[in-house]
């Protein structure tokens, strides 16, 4: 195999079985592939690139592979979130605190993708601890969405918090990527670069080796290019973990096998609550395109009412900082990253979290810390889980008469980096399609509906039921032929 | 509830994070819009509604009380700001 070219923008899928037919070597489709990243590097992805790792992982899969000793994803090149901790890479989360921390143990979910085959390319970029959705709160700087608005050279963001992997996989520069999703940080990025992304069922993946941001509501789950790519990922990344104490046990199914099969006869739930808030024309014409597909497919589609949707955003800003603000008390300057000097302990805490920290993380931590201080806890965190509660109990009477759920992903296409910076809230908004699943464990899947009319892609969101990511991958499969979703970024980098 | 500097200062001082007395202000004012827009909360019933602390209902596991790692000190104290003899250095803690 000569063509370099041809060796990116497979499908991991064809990329798989391209290598299984011996068409080319991983060492081949891996250097094809550090290839692009290197020129890519305008689009700010990636935060640290491991070409010398990925040929040396690429030459150990041609060696097992010619050993008869392949794994479901021998040889296929990969993005790694910089959340999930590598062995003797290092990993930042996206924040100066961590420094230069080189974990000496692996995420169980990155080790689940080395014992199948996966090959790293390197650490994506994303918003620092996962708190942002344009990827601009990265100590990195932001990345930029390969998308841009017909006729603009305008800088957008990917969206985030999974910024760098959602690009990553968008440009081509990998065949798939891992990413994490708190409050749609795996499913808004999706939306806003024409990829596919799912949160699975809370406790599908472990969060071992993950690095915490809200432990009640952080999962992880793939970005990739075709609902069947995220399927074959996911199952890869899933699984029982000891090492995890809310990690699911069970096995995992093949959910590759529910992609092509017909959804028809399936109920879907359109919630009507959705529709509030004055939601742009042109999402509401692709949902309402949604709903088409869906019954071209012989699905029957009803509305639903999940009435405390409108809850889930201000209940999240309580339960996620609050959570962020425990997890995030460890980095204290002692044992690793960071380390300011001063005149005492405290000040050495205090100075080392002042430099360490960005404005957003010191902003969720300042409110996390207030609402969990004397006196305010019953007003506030113990209110949030009252109301998550009865998000939870919508959920479950709603999928009481229908086996999923579609709505949008996000309320609007990508935007303009620094475009929504002034105000918080306004930033935050971002995730009101999304973040319900979050506070419920439900699994939800992005995937491309289409172009608005500047050019830019718009995804749908499915929602499922607890274990039941299979249905979701099955009607993601068909609304992803009706969409026939083609489109790629033009390349300008 | 409105948040003032005041209140900024002793949350950031529980929080372990330096503020500089001229951001004291500019916070409270973002601490506030958010706060404010948070309140909306109080408008949903939750009278007798169980709180829910984790997404998923499973009882968690519990393992064998054995030693499960250890041994590995050099690897732990390899990315610590100080580390001398096995031991973290951190500053005085006890005048």
């Amino acid at each position: 195999m000569s063509d370099v070219s041809a060796l990116t923008g497979l499908t991991l899928k064809d990329a798989l079985a391209g290598l299984a037919e011996r068409r080319f070597s991983s060492e081949e489709i891996t250097r094809a592939h550090i290839g692009v990243v290197e020129a890519a590097r305008p689009l700010n992805a990636f935060v640290l690139e491991t070409p010398d790792l990925a040929l040396e992982m690429a030459r150990a899969s041609d060696a097992r592979r010619a050993s008869g000793d392949a794994g479901p994803l021998e040889g296929a090149p990969i993005g790694v979130k910089d959340l999930f901790c590598t062995k003797g890479v290092r990993s930042t989360a996206g924040s100066r605190i961590l420094g230069n921390f080189t974990p000496p143990y692996e995420s169980t979910v990155t080790a689940n993708l080395w014992r199948d085959g996966a090959v790293m390319l390197g650490k994506l970029n994303m918003d620092e601890f996962a708190m942002g959705s344009s990827n601009e709160t990265s100590a990195f700087g932001p990345v930029v969405n390969p998308w841009r608005a017909e006729g603009s050279n305008r800088d957008l963001t990917p969206g985030g918090s999974s910024g760098g992997s959602a690009a990553a996989v968008a440009a081509d520069l990998v065949l798939g990527a891992t990413a994490t999703d708190t409050g749609g940080s795996i499913r808004q990025p999706a939306s806003l670069t024409g990829t596919v992304g799912i949160k699975p069922t809370y406790g599908r993946c472990s969060r071992w080796g993950v690095v915490a941001f809200a432990s009640s509501l952080d999962q992880a789950g793939p970005i990739a290019r075709t609902v069947e790519d995220a399927a074959i990922l996911l199952r890869s990344m899933s699984g029982h973990d000891p090492k995890d104490s809310t990690s699911l046990p069970g096995d995992v199914p093949d959910f590759a096998a529910f992609v092509g099969r017909s959804p028809k006869g399936l109920r879907i739930g359109v919630p009507k609550e959705y529709r509030a808030n004055g939601m742009p024309p042109e999402i509401e014409a692709l949902w309402a395109q949604g709903v088409a597909w869906l019954k071209d497919a012989g699905c029957e589609v009803v509305e639903v009412s999940l009435p405390h949707t409108k809850y889930a955003l201000p209940a999240y800003y309580i339960i996620a900082p609050a959570e962020a603000s425990s997890n995030l008390a460890r980095y204290d300057g002692m044992r690793y990253g960071l380390r300011v000097d001063g005149s005492s302990l405290n000040e050495v805490y205090e100075e080392t979290r002042a430099a360490g920290f960005g404005d957003e993380v010191k902003r969720r931590i300042l409110i996390g810390t207030y609402v969990l201080s004397a006196g305010y806890y019953d007003a506030y965190y113990l209110k949030a889980q009252k109301v998550r509660r009865r998000i939870a109990d919508d959920f479950d009477a709603a999928f009481a008469g229908v086996d999923a759920l579609l709505t949008p992903t996000a309320p609007s296409a990508a935007f303009g980096l620094g475009e929504n910076n002034a105000d918080p809230v306004a930033m935050y908004l971002n995730d009101i399609f999304t973040v319900t699943v979050n506070l419920a464990g439900l699994p939800a899947l992005s995937l491309p509906g289409g172009l608005d009319s500047q050019g830019l892609p718009l995804g749908l969101q499915l929602i499922g039921r607890a274990l039941d990511e299979g249905t979701l991958f099955t009607i993601a499969g068909a609304l992803e032929k009706a969409a026939d979703f083609r489109a790629k970024p033009r390349r300008w980098w | 509830m409105t948040i003032d500097a005041a209140t900024v200062r002793k949350v950031a001082k529980l929080a372990h994070i330096r503020e500089s007395e001229d951001r004291l202000d500019s916070l409270a004012a973002e601490l506030n819009g958010i706060m404010q827009w948070i309140e909306q909360l109080n408008e949903v019933d939750t009278d007798g509604v169980e709180p829910m602390a984790s997404a998923v209902a499973l009882t968690l596991p519990l393992r064998e009380d054995v030693v499960s790692a250890g041994g590995d000190s050099a690897e732990i104290l390899a990315n610590a700001p100080g580390a001398r003899n096995g031991f973290f250095v951190v500053p005085k803690v006890v005048e």
